[in-house]
C-alpha cells in the first residue's frame, strides 16, 4: 500500500494527537502498512509535539512494529513454552528451509515474512502457525510444507 | 436499547430477556475459544443457523457462540441443551446430521460422543466427563454456558446484578471490606491480596485515580485471560465498575495484548453495549457514580505486563519498569494513583460480592483462597483450561483431569509460572498446588500456566528456551537482568551445543542468585528461576550434557545422532531421497548409512521412514 499522509493524519485524529495515544496510532499504522513508513514516524511525532527520538524509541522497543517493509503474507510461528516442547522449532526450521529466510526476514520481492511470536494463546492447539487471521493448529513439518506451498499457489 | 435508569429497570429487563427466551425449545452451543477458534468452529455458526433455517426451525432454536469450554483439546465443541449433549471434534459437514437426528429427532449421533478412555464407555453429558467431573468451575462457569458477545445473555444469567447491590446499598468501604474477607489474592502472578490494595488505592490521596485492567497476558502457555476476556468480557468489566466504585475511580484503562484481537474487538463491544444500557459511563444506573473504561493494545513486550512498564507505555513511552518504592497505588498512570489488577482477579469480583466474601473464603486452602484457572497444556491428553480449588493436589490437575501423558509416557516435570517461575518435578505429583506450596517447590503461581513435560522434553533446553526469550524481552534497563541472562544463556547455549565445561553449572547458580537479588523488577529477580529450579531438581540432566557430552532426552542437536537401524531397513531409498543434506548413503534394497559429517539432524529422514528404521542415539 502506497504511503498517504491523510490516511495516517486520520488515524492520528481517531485517537487523539495526544501522547497517551501514541501506542495505539503506532500500531493502527503499523497494520495498515505493515511497517512503519520513515515518513509516518516523523509526522506522529509533529503532530503529537514531542521529538521523533521518542516516537523512535517506542518504535525501536516494541517487538510488534518494523521499520522496514515487510511482506504481503505474514507468517507468525507461535514460540510459546506449549509450542516448543510439542516440536515448535522444528516447524521453524523447516519454515526456514522451504522459504529460504531466517526468522524475521522478508523474501526479496515482499510475498512473505516469517516471525516468531512468544504465545498466541492457542496452546491447546500446538505448535501452531497464524498466518492473517487463520490459526493453523497442530502443525508437524509436513503440514508446514503443505501450509508454504498453498500460499504460493494462492499468492500467483 | 434502552438506558436502564435504576436497579429496578435492570431487573424488569432480564425478567423481559427471561421471558423471551420462554419459547426457545433446544439452545445450540458452540464453542468459540481459542483451541475451537483455530480449529475451525467459527463456521459452524452459520452453517447450523442455515440448516436450522432451511428446516423451518429457526424459531424454537437457538444458537450461540459461547466463550471457550475449557476442554480445548476435544474442540471443535458443540453442546445441544437442555441435555448437554457433548459432541467432540465437530466439523461443519457433520451439521445436518446432529441437527436432522439430534435436534429434531432427539438421537444421538453416537460417533461424535466423547469416549472414556479408561472404560471405553460413551459419554454423553458434558459434566459426566471425567475432564469436567473433577473440576470447580466458578468464575469459568459461564464461559461456554453463555452468548459471548450478548449483554442480554449476560444480564439473563444474574449479570450486574453485583453492580446493582453494590451502587445500590453498599458503601465503598463496605465493598473493599468483602473483598477482604474473601481473601482473593491477584492471579497475575504476584499473589498481593486485592482488598488490600484497594483499600490502600481508595486511601491514596488524589482527585483522579484508575481502575486498570491487565490483560498483557505475556507468559507462554497461559491462555485463561484470552478466553475469559473474549468468552465473556462483561464479567470482567463488571468487576471493573464495581472495583472502581470501591476505590473512586472515574477512569478505566485496560491493557490488553495486540496478539488477542478478539480480545480487544470482543471487550470494546463489551463496553459499548455496557455504556447504551446506562452500566458504564455516566451516571451509572441513576445513581450519580461515573467511570469510563478504554480498551488499549499492548506492543509485543512482555516486560509491559509489568505494573510500572505497563503505565508508562499508556503514557507513550518505552515499557520500561521503574523502582517500586513509591507504590502504583500511589502514584501510577500519569503520577495519579492506579489499582492495577489481572483479567482473572477482576472476573472473580461479581462472585464474590454477589455469593459473599465468606463463601469465596470457604474454598481453598488457609491462605490460597478460591479457585484457580490453570491452562493444562503441553504433552497431555486432556490439554485445555481447568480450573480447580486452590490447595487441589498436582496429580488430581494431571492425570484426573488431564487424562495423563500421551503415548504411555512418563511424566517428568509441569513448568509453571511461565518464564518467572519454575520446574515441578515428578516427585512432587502429590504437591497440592496454592500459592505457598509452588513457591516452596522453587516456581511459582504465575498466571497459571501449566506446561506437562514428558521424558522426551530436556530440561537444560528448557532452561535454554526461557532464557532466549528473556534475553529477547529484557528490557535492558538495568545490568543485573540486561547482562546476566545474556550471560547464563550463553552458557546454557553452550551446553546443548556440546562445549560445556566443568564448572558452568556452578557459575549458573551464581549468577542467578546475584541476580535475584540485583535486579530492578519482577522480572529481572525471578528471572533465573527456570534455571535454578531445573538445576535443583534435574542436575544429572545438566551433568549429562556438560561432562558426558550427552543429552538424555535425546533433544540437543550436537549431541544426538540419527542412527539407520540394519534390521529394519529395506533401503526403500525413501529417506535418502528426503534428505535435504544429501547425508544418506545406499543402494537400492540395501541397508542405507547416515555420513553424520553432513548431517543437520533436521529429522526429515525419520518422519519419512515408514518401517521406523531410524531412531536417534
Amino acid at each position: 500500500m502506497e504511503f498517504n499522509l491523510q490516511d495516517v493524519d486520520a488515524i492520528i485524529d481517531h485517537w487523539g494527537p495526544k501522547p497517551a495515544s501514541l501506542l495505539q496510532i503506532m500500531l493502527d499504522i503499523n497494520h495498515q502498512y505493515h511497517y512503519l513508513p520513515k515518513e509516518s514516524i516523523q509526522r506522529v511525532a509533529q503532530r503529537l509535539s514531542m521529538p521523533v527520538s521518542q516516537v523512535y524509541s517506542v518504535a525501536s522497543f516494541f517487538k510488534v512494529f518494523s521499520l522496514k517493509p515487510r511482506g504481503r503474507v505474514i507468517m507468525h510461528v507461535c514460540t510459546g513454552t506449549a509450542c516448543h516442547v510439542k516440536g515448535g522449532p522444528r516447524i521453524i526450521e523447516r519454515l526456514e528451509q522451504e522459504l529460504n529466510l531466517k526468522a524475521g526476514e522478508t523474501s526479496e520481492d515482499l510475498f512473505i515474512t516469517l516471525e516468531t511470536v512468544n504465545c498466541v494463546g492457542a496452546c491447546a492447539a500446538a505448535p501452531v502457525v497464524v498466518v492473517g487471521e487463520a490459526t493453523h493448529s497442530e502443525m508437524t513439518p509436513s503440514k508446514t510444507s503443505a501450509l508454504v506451498k498453498q500460499l504460493k499457489e494462492e499468492e500467483a | 436499547m434502552s438506558r436502564l435508569n435504576s436497579v429496578q429497570d435492570l431487573n424488569s429487563l432480564r425478567e423481559e430477556i427471561n421471558r423471551n427466551r420462554e419459547s426457545i425449545k433446544k439452545r445450540i452451543r458452540i464453542c468459540g475459544g481459542p483451541g475451537c477458534h483455530s480449529g475451525g468452529g467459527v463456521h459452524l455458526v452459520p452453517a447450523f443457523e442455515n440448516e436450522l433455517s432451511e428446516r423451518q426451525a429457526s424459531r424454537e432454536h437457538m444458537v450461540t457462540l459461547t466463550g471457550c469450554h475449557g476442554f480445548c483439546a476435544r474442540g471443535p465443541i458443540v453442546v445441544i441443551e437442555p441435555q448437554n449433549i457433548f459432541y467432540e471434534r465437530v466439523s461443519k459437514e457433520r451439521v445436518a446430521e446432529i441437527v436432522e437426528r439430534t435436534i429434531l429427532r432427539d438421537e444421538l449421533v453416537e460417533d461424535l460422543l466423547f469416549v472414556d478412555p479408561v472404560t471405553g464407555e460413551k459419554i454423553v453429558r458434558e459434566r459426566d466427563i471425567p475432564f469436567y467431573a473433577g473440576q470447580e468451575r466458578i468464575i469459568f462457569n459461564d464461559t461456554g454456558l453463555n452468548w459471548s458477545t450478548d449483554i442480554d445473555d449476560y444480564i439473563s444469567r444474574g449479570g450486574y446484578s453485583a453492580l446493582a447491590k453494590v451502587v445500590s446499598g453498599m458503601k465503598p468501604e463496605e465493598v473493599i471490606e468483602e473483598m477482604k474477607l474473601s481473601g482473593l489474592r491477584g492471579r497475575g502472578g504476584g499473589g498481593f491480596p486485592a482488598g488490600v490494595k484497594w483499600e490502600s488505592c481508595r486511601r491514596a490521596r488524589g482527585e483522579i485515580k484508575y481502575v486498570m485492567c491487565n490483560a498483557d497476558e505475556g507468559d507462554p502457555g497461559a491462555y485463561m485471560d484470552r478466553a475469559l476476556l473474549e468468552g465473556n468480557p462483561h464479567q470482567v468489566i463488571e468487576g471493573m465498575i464495581i472495583g472502581g466504585y470501591a476505590i473512586g475511580a472515574t477512569e478505566g484503562h485496560v491493557y490488553c495484548r495486540y496478539e488477542y484481537p478478539l480480545a480487544v474487538k470482543n471487550c470494546n463491544w463489551a463496553i459499548q453495549q455496557a455504556k447504551s444500557y446506562g452500566l458504564l459511563g455516566n451516571n451509572i444506573l441513576g445513581t450519580g457514580f461515573n467511570l469510563d473504561i478504554f480498551v488499549n493494545r499492548g506492543g509485543g513486550a512482555f516486560v509491559c505486563g509489568e505494573s510500572t512498564a505497563l503505565m508508562a507505555s499508556l503514557e507513550g513511552k518505552i515499557g520500561e519498569p521503574r523502582g517500586k518504592h513509591i507504590h502504583t497505588v500511589e502514584k501510577g498512570l500519569w503520577m495519579r494513583p492506579s489499582n492495577l489488577n489481572n483479567v482473572e482477579t477482576w472476573a472473580s469480583v461479581p462472585l464474590i460480592i454477589n455469593r459473599g466474601g465468606k463463601w469465596f473464603a470457604s474454598i481453598g486452602t488457609e491462605r490460597s483462597k478460591g479457585t484457580k484457572i490453570f491452562s493444562v497444556v503441553g504433552k497431555i491428553n486432556n490439554s485445555g483450561l481447568v480450573e480447580v480449588a486452590m490447595g487441589t493436589p498436582l496429580r488430581k490437575i494431571v492425570y484426573d483431569i488431564g487424562g495423563g501423558i500421551p503415548g504411555g509416557k512418563r511424566f517428568k516435570a509441569v513448568q509453571t509460572g511461565g518464564p518467572s517461575g519454575g520446574c515441578v518435578p515428578d516427585k512432587l505429583i502429590d504437591l497440592p498446588v496454592d500459592y505457598e506450596k509452588l513457591k516452596q517447590a522453587g516456581s511459582m503461581m504465575g498466571s497459571g500456566g501449566m506446561i506437562i513435560m514428558d521424558e522426551d522434553t530436556c530440561m537444560v533446553d528448557v532452561a535454554r528456551y526461557f532464557l532466549t526469550f528473556l534475553a529477547e524481552e529484557s528490557c535492558g534497563k538495568c545490568v543485573p537482568c540486561r547482562v546476566g541472562v545474556k550471560r547464563m544463556l550463553e552458557i546454557v547455549t553452550r551446553m546443548c551445543g556440546g562445549k560445556g565445561k566443568p564448572g558452568d553449572i556452578e557459575q549458573l547458580e551464581e549468577l542467578g542468585k546475584s541476580m535475584k537479588e540485583a535486579a530492578l523488577c519482577g522480572l529481572g529477580k525471578s528471572a533465573p528461576n527456570p534455571v535454578l529450579s531445573t538445576i535443583h531438581y534435574f542436575r544429572d540432566e545438566y551433568e549429562a550434557h556438560v561432562y558426558e557430552k550427552k543429552c538424555p532426552a535425546k533433544v540437543c542437536k550436537a549431541l544426538i545422532t540419527y542412527v539407520i537401524d540394519v534390521d529394519k531397513c529395506t533401503g526403500c531409498g525413501r529417506c535418502r531421497i528426503k534428505c535435504p543434506e544429501g547425508a544418506i548413503l545406499g543402494a537400492k534394497k540395501e541397508c542405507h548409512v547416515i555420513d553424520e559429517d553432513i548431517c543437520v539432524r533436521c529429522g526429515i529422514c525419520m518422519d519419512s521412514c515408514k518401517f521406523g528404521a531410524i531412531t536417534i542415539e
